[in-house]
C-alpha cells in the first residue's frame, strides 16, 4: 500500500508540473517547430517522456525548478524531429496570426512590421542561438535555467545570448527611417 | 525596413520581448493529454497491483508484522478493484454485468496466482 500511496503522490506532483509548465513547453515547441499541429505532438511527446522519468528527475532536481528539464526533453525531441524528417522550421516566426493578435490597431501597423522582421531574423539564426532567445524572451527563463536546459555553463549561455542578439542586429538591415 | 533610427541592443531586446510572446496551447491538446495522463496513471496502478500481488506470493514478505497483513489485505482488495475497473474500461462494455465479470476475472486471476 505504501508503494501505491507513493505512486498517487507522484502522479499528483506530475499533474502539477504539467499544468504549471504546459504553456512554456507549448510555446517552446511552437517557436521551435513552426506550426501548431507539430507543436501539439511535440508537447505531448515531451510530457509523456517526462512522465516516464519523472520520479528520478524529481529526486535529482532536489527542489530546483523542473522547467529546464522539461525544456531539455522538448529540445532533444525537436532535434530528433528535424533529423528524422530532414526539415527546418516552416517560417515559424513569421506567423501572421501571432503578430496580428499582438497588434490589432492601425496605429501600431508600423510596429507590426518591425515584429515580423525581427521574427524572420530569429528564424534564420543557428539553432542554438534561436533556442536561447526563445527561452529567454518567450519563456522568460534566466541564464541559469537556460544553461540547464541546453546543458551548458551559465557563462557560455550568457555569451550565446549576447552573440544571438548581436547577430540579429547585424543580420537585419538596420537603416534609419526613410532610407 | 522602416526603423526610426539605428537601434541599440536594448531596442532589439525590446522587440524580441514584444515578438516572442508565450503561445497558449489549444484546449483540445489539454483535454487530450489529460485523458492520456489519466489512462497512464490507471495503467500504472494496475501494474502496481500486479507487483503487489506477486510480492504477496513471496514467502519472504510474509514475515511482516500482523498489522501489515491486515493493511495488506485491505490494499489487495483495493488493488483488485482498481484492476477490475481498469478491465471494465478496456472492455468498454459498461453495466453491472461487465463489472461483475471483471471482478470475477480478477479474483480468479488472484486465486490462480496465489495457488501457484
Amino acid at each position: 500500500m505504501d508503494e501505491l500511496a507513493t505512486k498517487v503522490e507522484l502522479d499528483r506532483a506530475f499533474t502539477d508540473v504539467y499544468r504549471t509548465h504546459l504553456r512554456d513547453v507549448y510555446s517552446y515547441a511552437y517557436y521551435r517547430i513552426g506550426n501548431h499541429h507539430d507543436a501539439e505532438d511535440l508537447t505531448e511527446q515531451t510530457f509523456l517522456q517526462a512522465y516516464r522519468h519523472f520520479e528520478r528527475a524529481r529526486r535529482e532536481a532536489d527542489g530546483r525548478p523542473m522547467r529546464p528539464w522539461l525544456i531539455r526533453i522538448a529540445h532533444n525531441l525537436a532535434a530528433n524531429y528535424y533529423r528524422d524528417r530532414s526539415r527546418r522550421p516552416q517560417a515559424p516566426l513569421e506567423d501572421a496570426a501571432i503578430v496580428s493578435d499582438l497588434h490589432r490597431t492601425d496605429a501600431l501597423a508600423e510596429g507590426r512590421q518591425e515584429l515580423k522582421e525581427i521574427l524572420a531574423g530569429v528564424s534564420r539564426l543557428p539553432d542554438d542561438r534561436r533556442e536561447a532567445l526563445i527561452m529567454r524572451f518567450a519563456l522568460d527563463m534566466d541564464n541559469r535555467e537556460i544553461a540547464r536546459a541546453l546543458g551548458r555553463s551559465e557563462g557560455a549561455t550568457k555569451v550565446l545570448i549576447h552573440r544571438a542578439i548581436k547577430q540579429l542586429e547585424h543580420d537585419l538591415d538596420w537603416k534609419p527611417y526613410g532610407e | 525596413m522602416t526603423w526610426t533610427g539605428s537601434p541599440t541592443v536594448s531596442d532589439v531586446e525590446r522587440l524580441l520581448r514584444s515578438a516572442l510572446v508565450p503561445v497558449e496551447p489549444p484546449g483540445s491538446l489539454t483535454d487530450r493529454f489529460e485523458e492520456t495522463l489519466s489512462e497512464l496513471t490507471d495503467a500504472a496502478a494496475g501494474e502496481l497491483a500486479d507487483w503487489e500481488l506477486r510480492a504477496m506470493r513471496d514467502p519472504r514478505n510474509w514475515a511482516r508484522p500482523a498489522a501489515a497483513a491486515v493493511i495488506g489485505g485491505g490494499a489487495a482488495g483495493a488493488l483488485i478493484l482498481v484492476r477490475a475497473r481498469q478491465q471494465q474500461r478496456r472492455r468498454q462494455a459498461g453495466g453491472f454485468r461487465a463489472l461483475e465479470r471483471s471482478v470475477r476475472d480478477v479474483a480468479g486471476d488472484v486465486r490462480a496466482r496465489l495457488e501457484r
